[in-house]
């Protein structure tokens, strides 16, 4: 088995990429950040729609976490904060949050550094100081329990669970055996599977964790869609095979592979344990790959039927078809065909082609979604705009 | 590989069609005798292994993943048109 590398951080943590982000603390300030997109092409920058007038504690609780969660995350090696000054969850909020990050942060406010313009000169100069300052870092070897893969899928068919999200799962499954943390999430997606999942919970305490989680999200569910519930499964998802969200989310839970569930974490929350963790957070793709991400997963795993090109910032995104007229459909944004496990190739051959692909992205090769630039930044909201 | 459906757990009473089947296509699988599809089914949608009686659940990962709205023959469809969410009753 091939070495792994990667760029350690002051806590010990370690990321695959040293990416300097660019971000906003509220999306007044997101032509700003476009600017410096422009004016700093190899910056991450994360345009977003939140930060003011919409949602309660929760809602801002939920973003500084995915903000700080973002700064905190391994991949990343320093970053630039662009408030505006009068927002809800301004700087004065986030930077506590992140003191202790141990990386090159700088940050910025438009109201008190002369207007849209010249922050956006003054921020743009900090993002090339800090793409300098972090790019002499060599990377290092990288030890198998210090990375946490994260498994998602979204535009899904009937062939995703049975093909993609399999071998997504003998790839969990192999991780966790070399020490590894495999994280998933979507709950909305685990709907009707309490019972199956619960069972493999490490004790009582995390089964009654998942099945609480389940039903929450079943009555979110109810509450949102109404008599619709039963097709919170997308029309795409239909036209696929899939009839119920049941057996939708048999066939999402797959790729989390058979082992052990030794914990459940909130929305964005970093895991404190190793094996197999659950992420109690939404099923849209976007959501659920900031909450992945913000929990610091260094690498994902992202399988799609119908075909999603959806990366996410400073995060590599391993596109997995479930079919191989996706696959050939959309080549530029697929890295691996799974759809070759109907046509005779071996689940073990396909597993070895997966995580081979894997080592060499984690040791800087890049994704197609990565090459593309598909980054997609979306958050889970609670409450609706005011 | 003649297969052209595919039976993911062996308790399962549907099965995956691989590709679009056409009315009478004997439908081909690992560890069962083919039978006819009574008629079209779509490139991965659900093709029922053996009679299922209205109101009988439908088992798919070896789990309960709805219920028949109807006496379904082995060989038909199975889709919106003929099952039901066991968790929320239309």
């Amino acid at each position: 088995m091939s070495d792994i590398t990667g760029y350690e951080r002051k806590n010990g943590k370690f990321g695959i990429r040293n990416h300097v982000l660019v971000l906003p603390t509220v999306s007044c300030v997101n032509g700003v950040i476009h600017r410096i997109s422009r004016e700093v092409p190899e910056a991450v920058c994360l345009p977003h729609a939140y930060g003011c007038g919409r949602g309660g504690p929760r809602d801002i609780e939920i973003l500084l976490r995915i903000l700080s969660g973002l700064v905190h995350h391994p991949n990343v090696g320093g970053a630039v904060i662009i408030g505006l000054g009068c927002e809800i969850s301004n700087t004065k909020s986030l930077l506590p949050l992140i003191k202790e990050a141990g990386k090159p942060i700088e940050v910025f406010n438009v109201q008190e550094d002369g207007g849209s313009l010249k922050t956006a000169k003054k921020a743009a100069a900090a993002a090339r100081r800090i793409l300098s300052e972090v790019s002499s870092q060599p990377r290092t070897a990288l030890p198998w329990d210090k990375l946490l893969i994260a498994m998602e899928c979204g535009g899904s068919d009937a062939m995703s669970g049975v093909t993609a999200n399999v071998a997504m799962g003998a790839v969990s499954d192999w991780l966790v055996e070399k020490g590894a943390t495999v994280i998933f999430g979507e709950n909305t997606e685990m709907i009707g599977t309490a019972h199956v999942l619960a069972r493999r919970a490490k004790n009582v305490e995390v089964a009654k964790q998942i099945e609480q989680m389940i039903e929450r999200a079943e009555k979110l569910t109810q509450e949102v869609m109404g008599n619709l519930a039963s097709m919170v499964i997308s029309p795409g998802n239909m036209d696929g095979g899939m009839s119920t969200i049941a057996e939708k989310s048999m066939g999402c839970i797959f790729k989390g592979g058979t082992t052990t569930i030794n914990q459940v974490v909130d929305y964005g929350e970093v895991p404190s344990e190793h094996g197999l963790i659950l992420q109690d957070g939404p099923g849209y793709d976007g959501d659920s790959m900031a909450g992945l991400s913000a929990s610091g997963s260094q690498l994902m795993f992202f399988s799609t039927g119908r075909g999603t090109p959806a990366g996410f910032p400073a995060l590599p995104v391993i596109k997995v078809a479930s079919n191989t007229r996706i696959y050939k459909a959309m080549k530029d944004d697929m890295d691996v065909n799974a759809g070759s496990l109907v046509e005779g190739q071996p689940l073990n051959r396909l597993r070895a082609e997966m995580i081979d692909l894997m080592i060499r992205v984690i040791n800087g090769e890049k994704t197609k979604a990565e090459v593309n630039g598909m980054d997609i930044f979306t958050l889970m909201t609670v409450r609706p705009p005011f | 590989m003649n297969d052209n459906i595919i039976i993911i757990h062996p308790r399962d009473n549907v099965a995956i069609a691989l590709r679009t089947l056409g009315v009478g296509e004997v439908a081909v699988a690992k560890g069962i005798e083919g039978f006819p599809a009574l008629e079209e089914i779509p490139a991965s949608h659900k093709i029922a292994l053996r009679d299922i009686l209205k109101g009988e659940e439908i088992i798919k990962y070896g789990e309960i993943v709805a219920v028949s709205t109807r006496d379904i023959k082995k060989g038909e469809w199975v889709h919106t048109h003929n099952l039901e969410s066991k968790r929320w009753k239309k």
